[in-house]
């Protein structure tokens, strides 16, 4: 075949794109490869795959898109945990003249992809997921305001990961760090296809979280049941409206400002080269107008999940509602104010750094309201420790730890000693997982009988509890401590031996965080296992407050047989006591969005798109692209949207939950 | 969890005594006055933390489901009394720590000049500053020090209680300037320049290294910072002096190469231009400084000739590649070289006429003096955009 033709097909993509001189990525490349043709081969000898499609693939229900969102976190989070435990081996022995056994072409790319996939693809899936699920039952809604646009957002945020997994095996990922600053992430400087497979993974994700953040916006306005004003929403959906907000508000930037660098790269442009004109400092503030309200857009939703945990496990109303929903508005409006304290040392004038350390401060005034918000909900309750409640403890008593050190890098003059140190990575892992993560393990463990009817299994929890808490506190606060030794971040070698044995405690809490990981697989194994003992049938098993748990567990396709009304904040708390009884008869038919494969076929076109920009195979970018578009004017033609559920069978279904109810006393 | 901590304090307070915690202990006076903000912080923040982690433990305690002796108050959910203390206990800590922000930050402002050595000690006219201007490379430091005529690679002295000034860029991507035990760290960034301002108060050797990540030779970019007294400082010079090599563009632009580890090199001279160069990205010659490039800008541009003014470039520091689309890796070829442009001012008073300075008043507002220039009368003075040469 002539050269020119190989090019033409293949792009930049040759037989020395593959990893095959790096024995870890090749072992870890059977590995998955193993796994995936024995979960192809199990899905193909169950004959499951039409039923994968019809129920779930094609889904347009907001709970089984939640739950697939979940599922794709929990698998990234298994990718992004394995790059972290490789990070810790390294640092742990690479010293005295060892090299380690990364070099720094394979280190550089782990520590990039971990921070990537644990933001984007890890804790972005598990809090939308969250949100995907939980608000729409919360508002007494049916689905959320756009259905087929949910689905394909979550594809879209799979294709992404695709993405990202691909570089794994097919060329490299980026050498950059996680958010890729220019000079070194230009054509000049990283002329290989990392920081491409970078942009246009992100670019993927990024289309399907801001349209899954314009669709929970509208289901959050529009969709709430009557009587529901804004003022009575459930805190959880407080903090989702809010986080979606921040979503539609900044993903936009990241998508310009990634579009930008795309442009550099491969037009030729001079946004942020360090000649003819540009500038990389506008790339790093760009950036961080997207990057701080992220770490909001992440952490928010699990204010709410505390909320919604300590109220219900304290048997009492939230203490302080209204002042918890203000904190929640201005630390959404507050964390536009603050991006530049992510680089003090760029040399911005005394005034300009005081400001936005100020500012920085001042969010932790709202946000010390919600801690003793929830400190004073507990006051006075009657606290069940179940396993929501114990995530909720851990999190109060680890996250202001991580809420002072942040205050602390807030001080300009200290961020000029902390900056970039691990003391700075022991900041934001403190309060990503003391904060983010707990709170995903609260809800996870608070919504899933909701989500499947029954409960999850106590002791593994609890093993998986006290591996996650105590590994994290090893495995962060010798970072502390290493970060006022003045160590730096993304260091592959070092020459201090007297270093090495905090970084040997710190590895020993990866594995203890290791061992949490697996026993929550575990824990979720030995539920299913024993979900008849775990079972559910109430569909309120804490002796809930808020409308999702007036329905059944799981709750039937069409969430609520008849849309509830809201009178009290806590609406099903106040049903109960008001003698509440479910409606037997009378039922209507229910008008619901039918299933559609477009998104997923969007998605992959999407996919294909990415990676033949990202080796240059014109002709595949061009094909697909067409493709795309083709495919998205032909859905508009489709007018197969909706059908109804027959009111005959949604009697049939409440009438097997009555009697369910009534076997129970 | 509480009683899991207090087992951890034994192990953990001998293991932090055998460490060196060179963020809290510096030696340096600027790094020791960003350490009491620390600590200072600190402890304001604790003053909130510890009742806040206290009273979590004790009402999970006082109010678990099991004590039934603890009063339940299901529908107790607002307070106006305690709503004004947890809003205003935070806000008081801030309104501290945020003036405390603004004074430190002022104060400690690394661009700000040092007014003191030590504690009670001022600086006065006695003290000369050392200046030094710091080029990170890939992946090595190079220090140059202009009133001495020396530069050193991956090496840095210093006499102790004397102000440094330190001027900071980078040749190709980004970096961080950071001697912990000196002061705090600054970006040095590439066609830019940061400055440092810091005194080391004891002699020592300390360690310096890029504290922002660049590349694949980033582990390896760290160097020895030696404080010194005036005298060792003034061997150290001496001994600098000895070296063979001399420091100038065609040197440099072997040493800018990509290379890791580097080990320490000494210059006996250094081309007093470089550093200017450096920073203004023309070490090559036929390069357009950036300044000039900005001052031309500034005036109006070159209009469309400007476009034309490119040439293919031949080196870079890594197998540089341009970008699919776009054109040809370039740069912008200098009009004439600061020889030729001193040598064609000294010739000639009057505007050349082969190529006529452009009108540029519209880009300027007609009533608008040119940026940079103080009056019309520095304005006349200015040269004119005539220095062009005829072939471009």
């Amino acid at each position: 075949m002539p050269d020119s033709l190989t090019k033409f097909i293949f792009g930049r993509l040759t037989l020395d794109s593959l990893p095959l001189h790096e024995p870890i990525v090749v072992a870890t490349f059977a590995a998955v490869a193993l796994g995936g043709i024995a979960l192809f081969g199990v899905i193909t000898y169950f004959k499951l795959w039409t039923y994968l499609w019809r129920e779930w693939f094609t889904s347009v229900d907001h709970k089984k898109i939640g739950i697939m969102y979940m599922v794709l976190g929990l698998v990234m989070l298994l990718r992004g945990f394995s790059d972290a435990i490789m990070m810790r081996l390294q640092q742990a022995i690479a010293f005295n003249g060892s090299e380690g056994y990364l070099n720094s072409h394979h280190y550089d790319q782990i520590f990039t992809a971990h921070g990537v996939i644990m933001i984007f693809f890890v804790a972005m899936p598990f809090v939308t997921g969250l949100m995907n699920f939980v608000v729409p039952l919360q508002i007494g809604a049916r689905d959320v305001s756009f259905p087929f646009l949910n689905n394909f957002s979550f594809w879209m945020t799979v294709g992404g990961a695709i993405l990202v997994m691909a570089s794994l095996f097919v060329g490299e990922f980026a050498r950059t760090g996680w958010l890729a600053y220019p000079p070194l992430s230009g054509i000049g400087y990283s002329p290989d296809v990392g920081v491409d497979y970078y942009i246009w993974a992100l670019q993927v994700a990024g289309v399907g979280t801001t349209l899954s953040g314009i669709n929970l916006i509208c289901t959050i306005i529009k969709m709430r049941a009557p009587g529901m004003t804004m003022m009575r929403m459930p805190v959880f959906t407080w903090t989702s409206l809010c986080t979606n907000v921040l979503i539609v508000a900044s993903f936009p930037v990241l998508t310009a400002v990634l579009s930008l660098l795309a442009l550099d790269r491969y037009v030729g442009t001079n946004f942020f080269t360090n000649d003819f004109g540009g500038n990389p400092m506008m790339y790093v503030n760009l950036i961080w107008i997207w990057g701080h309200p992220e770490v909001y857009i992440l952490i928010l939703p699990l204010f709410g999940v505390f909320s919604e945990v300590t109220s219900t496990f304290s048997g009492k109303r939230l203490f302080g509602y209204t002042s918890m929903v203000y904190a929640t508005v201005v630390i959404t409006i507050l964390s536009y104010l603050v991006w530049l304290h992510h680089f003090f040392t760029m040399g911005s004038g005394a005034s300009v750094n005081s400001f936005f350390g100020i500012t920085t401060m001042i969010i932790s005034i709202p946000t010390g309201a919600k801690i003793f918000n929830w400190l004073f909900t507990m006051y006075r309750g009657r606290i069940r420790f179940e396993l929501p409640m114990m995530w909720t403890m851990a999190f109060m008593l680890t996250f202001t730890v991580g809420g002072m050190t942040g205050v602390l890098l807030a001080v300009p003059p200290a961020d000029f000693v902390l900056h970039n140190s691990l003391f700075l990575i022991a900041h934001f892992h403190n309060v990503i997982i003391g904060g983010v993560l707990f709170g995903l393990f609260a809800g996870i463990a608070y919504w899933w009988p909701k989500a499947f009817g029954f409960k999850l299994d106590p002791f593994w929890g609890k093993v998986s509890f006290w591996c996650w808490v105590v590994g994290f506190w090893f495995a962060f606060m010798p970072l502390y401590v290493l970060g006022l030794m003045g160590v730096t971040r993304r260091m592959r070698v070092f020459d201090d031996p007297s270093l090495q044995i905090w970084f040997i405690i710190a590895a020993f809490g990866a594995v203890l965080i290791a061992c949490g990981i697996a026993a929550f697989l575990i824990q979720i194994y030995v539920s299913i296992r024993r979900r008849e003992a775990l079972t559910d049938p109430t569909g309120d098993p804490w002796d809930g407050r808020t409308l999702e748990w007036s329905t059944s567990s799981p709750p039937p396709a069409y969430n609520f047989a008849f849309t509830p009304v809201v009178l009290d904040n806590d609406a099903w708390w106040d049903m109960k006591k008001a003698g509440y009884s479910r409606p037997l008869s009378g039922f209507k038919p229910i008008h619901m969005p039918s299933n559609t494969g477009t998104g997923v076929i969007l998605a992959a076109f999407s996919v294909a798109l990415g990676f033949g920009l990202i080796w240059y195979i014109w002709w595949l970018a061009a094909l697909s692209f067409v493709c795309l578009i083709a495919t998205a004017i032909g859905h508009t033609f489709n007018y197969i949207r909706d059908f109804h559920i027959p009111a005959a069978e949604v009697t049939q279904t409440e009438e097997a939950r009555t009697t369910l109810l009534a076997a129970q006393g | 969890m509480k009683r899991f901590g207090a087992l951890l304090l034994f192990p953990l307070a001998g293991l932090l005594s055998g460490c060196d915690l060179v963020v809290l202990a510096p030696a340096g006076d600027v790094a020791l006055q960003q350490r009491d903000l620390l600590v200072v912080s600190t402890v304001l923040m604790l003053i909130i933390i510890v009742p806040v982690m206290a009273l979590t433990v004790f009402f999970a305690w006082r109010y678990r489901h099991s004590n039934a002796s603890a009063t339940y108050a299901p529908d107790w959910d607002h307070s106006t009394k305690l709503e004004l203390v947890i809003w205003a206990a935070p806000l008081l800590i801030i309104i501290c720590l945020g003036a405390l922000t603004w004074l430190g930050t002022h104060l400690l402002d690394p661009y700000r000049r040092i007014d003191r050595i030590e504690p009670g000690q001022p600086v006065t006219v006695l003290h000369k500053p050392l200046r030094v201007e710091v080029v990170a490379l890939d992946w090595k430091w190079l220090f140059i020090y202009p009133d001495y005529g020396i530069a050193s690679v991956n090496e840095l002295a210093a006499p102790v209680n004397q102000p440094i000034d330190f001027r900071i860029t980078s040749s190709a991507v980004m970096n961080s300037f950071y001697i912990p035990a000196l002061a705090g760290q600054i970006y040095a960034m590439p066609a830019m320049e940061t400055k440092l301002h810091a005194v080391i108060n004891r002699p020592g050797t300390y360690v310096g290294f890029s504290a922002n990540y660049s590349g694949a030779g980033f582990s390896g970019m760290r160097f020895a910072f030696h404080g010194l007294s005036d005298q060792a400082f003034d061997q150290w010079v001496a001994q600098t002096r000895t070296a063979s090599a001399a420091l100038n563009r065609d040197s440099y632009l072997e040493l800018e190469k990509p290379s890791e580890n580097e080990p320490v090199r000494h210059y006996a001279s250094v081309d007093p231009d470089l550093y200017g160069a450096i920073l203004n990205l023309c070490v090559e010659r036929g390069k357009m400084c950036m300044n000039e490039m900005m001052s031309i800008d500034a005036k109006g541009g070159l209009g469309l000739a400007g476009v034309r003014n490119t040439v293919p470039l031949q080196y870079d520091k890594l197998a540089r590649r341009g970008a699919v689309f776009g054109n040809d890796p370039s740069y912008v070829a200098t009009i004439c070289t600061a020889e030729e442009a001193a040598a064609s001012r000294a010739a000639s008073n009057a505007t050349p006429t082969d190529w006529p300075a452009r009108n540029l008043s519209p880009l300027r507002g007609a009533g608008l003096l040119r940026p940079g220039t103080e009056s019309r009368r520095a304005e006349a003075d200015a040269p004119p955009l005539g220095l062009l040469r005829q072939e471009l």
